[in-house]
């Protein structure tokens, strides 16, 4: 998978006659023990390492939790108490769940921050990051369909207004919008045929992200990680081996994050929920403010900044749709924003932008929300289709470092002494 | 499978071409079953009409009813309600324009689907906005006393739904004509 050449030497009678039948054990210790990474990676690439456990923890909570959900109209709300109140530690892994859905797109958003503050986006990693996005939409997706499972009033309002998006392209076509709006649910309203269908989807799409995530670690381990520098590695005095330098270093970022994971299980497990969804779903009552999970929070505010619905619509899915293309949108020969001083406070300025789409997102859309919403949009959209691409045509970068093991030696303060291996 | 340019179409470009369109139509033909069945089912078909006794209703009044799942107001406007709703007939701000009198088949009775054409939520009866209609709560679309969108980002009229008066104080909703419908026949 690597591409290079392998280092594994089978050593004994059973590895060596395994080695030529199905070389399992090379391909784990060309691609994880023995995969050479840059010595420099600092606690922002552990996220890769996390998200992954976050996958895993929501696959078998989930899995556990599909064993006691009843996907049905009349029976799904009952269910969730039933699983609180009756099931055997039903309560955790429900929180488990719930919760593991906010820390994965946590982590997700983080990770997709380091990602363009370093520019892993460009040559040669640009399918790399392209199936990166696929996993976050369908993560997005999943998240969604999740959501409306519990039969509260946020989940059967949440489906029927994200559904109802669809029925914009009647302003296209008309009846196109009704009819897929039909299709999606399957009866005229958000029903009982909704919900059963968004559980086999629920049920699904975790495992296709699985498949792509096995798709991104392959298209990963091509090029190689990138690096703070965002200089290439040039030889193996730039690099470690993964196990036991980034086993130990994702492993210990991996405890932190789980004790974050845990205050939240523990402490505030509602915290991130609204209360709303402990209301059984009324579709004959509306509540008074429909807000999303936290993490759709700013693709909302997007959606309600502009008051035509289909432009609305387009935007929300054009926020998503312009990450595809950042590969090609940025026309700066320098991949680490570190050592380009320019894009740096404009990236700086995207991540307030962002955070401040979220806040507005979940405040009415009126008065200054709706501004901070429309201000956010604007920049949201000249960040990626001009910023990145003309700041890097004038903008003079810093010196980058000879390599990544000088940079790491200048840091350190012995740039003449090699550290004994 | 070069051919060389003197070549000209030979029997294997026919099989070829037959055996591509074959495996496309084979599955298309295949696919339609498992995309035909997301649509709305013969049990949810089934539920598509509701009959409402109308006697009950005081002036003033909103009533909301289910059909097909959905909400459906009815309201008995009163005088002032109607007047409003003729006023509006001719309001510069109507984004969707109709006449009143093709949203109904008697001005006292207005029957509408009670979803909010922006994203799918139930405007409020309680809160009944700028216009003395309704509002919308999720984003805040307004509509008239003839559920006509006057301000707001939703960009059609709330629905109405096909219905009949059986007798003069039943109306079943999901039978007969639109008012609109009935309206065109009579003017054609």
């Amino acid at each position: 998978m690597s591409g290079g050449h392998s280092t594994y030497t089978p050593t004994n009678g059973f590895t060596k006659w395994l080695d030529s039948r199905l070389p399992l054990i090379r391909v784990m210790n060309d691609n994880v023990t023995n995969f050479p990474t840059p010595k420099n990676l600092n606690y922002w690439y552990t996220f890769g390492a996390i998200l992954t456990f976050c996958l895993a923890v929501q696959l078998v909570t989930g899995i556990v939790l599909a064993m006691h959900y009843v996907a049905s109209a009349d029976k799904a709300f009952a269910s969730i108490e039933y699983i609180m109140r009756d099931v055997n530690y039903g309560w955790l892994i429900r929180y488990v769940h719930m919760n593991g859905a906010s820390m994965f797109f946590l982590a997700v958003y983080v990770h997709m921050f380091r990602g363009l503050y370093y520019g892993s986006y460009k040559a040669p990693r640009e399918i790399l990051w392209i199936l990166g996005v696929i996993i976050y939409f369908l993560m997005m997706a999943t998240a969604f369909l999740g959501y409306t499972l519990p039969w509260g009033q946020m989940s059967f309002w949440g489906a029927t207004v994200i559904t109802n998006f669809f029925s914009a392209f009647d302003q296209v076509i008309p009846g196109l919008g009704s009819g897929v709006l039909e299709w999606l649910r399957g009866d005229f309203a958000v029903d009982d045929a909704a919900v059963k269908r968004f559980f086999a989807l629920h049920y699904l799409l975790p495992f296709v992200i699985a498949g792509v995530v096995f798709l991104h670690i392959w298209a990963l381990h091509v090029p190689g990680n990138n690096n703070p520098t965002g200089i290439d590695v040039k030889g193996p005095q730039d690099t470690v081996p993964f196990h036991p330098y980034y086993t130990v270093k994702d492993g210990f970022a991996t405890a932190i994050f789980m004790m974050l994971f845990a205050v939240f299980v523990f402490y505030a497990p509602n915290y991130l929920g609204h209360p709303d969804n402990y209301v059984e779903a009324n579709p004959l009552v509306t509540p008074a403010h429909i807000v999303p999970e936290w993490y759709f929070l700013p693709f909302y505010a997007i959606l309600r900044a502009v008051p035509d619905k289909l432009t609305g619509v387009l935007l929300m899915f054009g926020a998503i749709g312009v990450l595809f293309f950042v590969p090609w949108l940025d026309w700066s020969k320098v991949r680490s924003a570190s050592y380009r001083p320019v894009f740096r406070q404009f990236f700086v300025l995207f991540v307030i932008a962002c955070l401040a789409l979220g806040w507005a997102g979940a405040q009415p859309a009126e008065g200054a929300a709706l501004l901070i919403a429309q201000v956010g949009t604007f920049y949201y959209f000249i960040f990626f289709i001009f910023i990145m691409p003309v700041v890097g045509l004038w903008e003079t970068p810093r010196k980058l470092p000879e390599s990544i093991a000088k940079a790491v030696l200048a840091k350190n303060g012995h740039a003449a002494v090699q550290p004994a291996q | 499978m070069a051919h060389s340019p003197s070549e000209t179409v030979n029997r294997r470009d026919f099989i070829y071409i037959m055996s591509a369109t074959v495996s496309a139509a084979g599955a298309a033909v295949a696919a339609w079953p498992l995309i035909d069945q997301m649509n709305p089912s013969a049990a949810a078909q089934a539920l598509s009409s509701t009959e409402v006794d109308l006697s009950a209703i005081q002036p003033g009044q909103i009533v909301t009813v289910t059909w097909r799942k959905q909400p459906v107001f009815i309201r008995r406007r009163t005088e002032k309600e109607i007047a409003e709703a003729h006023e509006g007939d001719t309001a510069s701000d109507l984004k969707d324009p109709q006449p009143d009198a093709q949203r109904v088949f008697k001005p006292e009775w207005l029957v509408l689907v009670g979803i909010c054409t922006h994203l799918g939520c139930v405007p409020s009866s309680q809160v009944r906005g700028d216009y003395d209609g309704w509002f919308c709560p999720c984003h805040g679309s307004h509509y008239d006393t003839s559920g006509r969108i006057r301000k707001g980002p939703a960009p059609k009229n709330l629905a109405v739904p096909n219905y009949e008066f059986v007798s003069d104080t039943k109306i079943v909703i999901g039978e007969g004509k639109t008012p609109a419908e009935t309206s065109k026949e009579h003017t054609a």
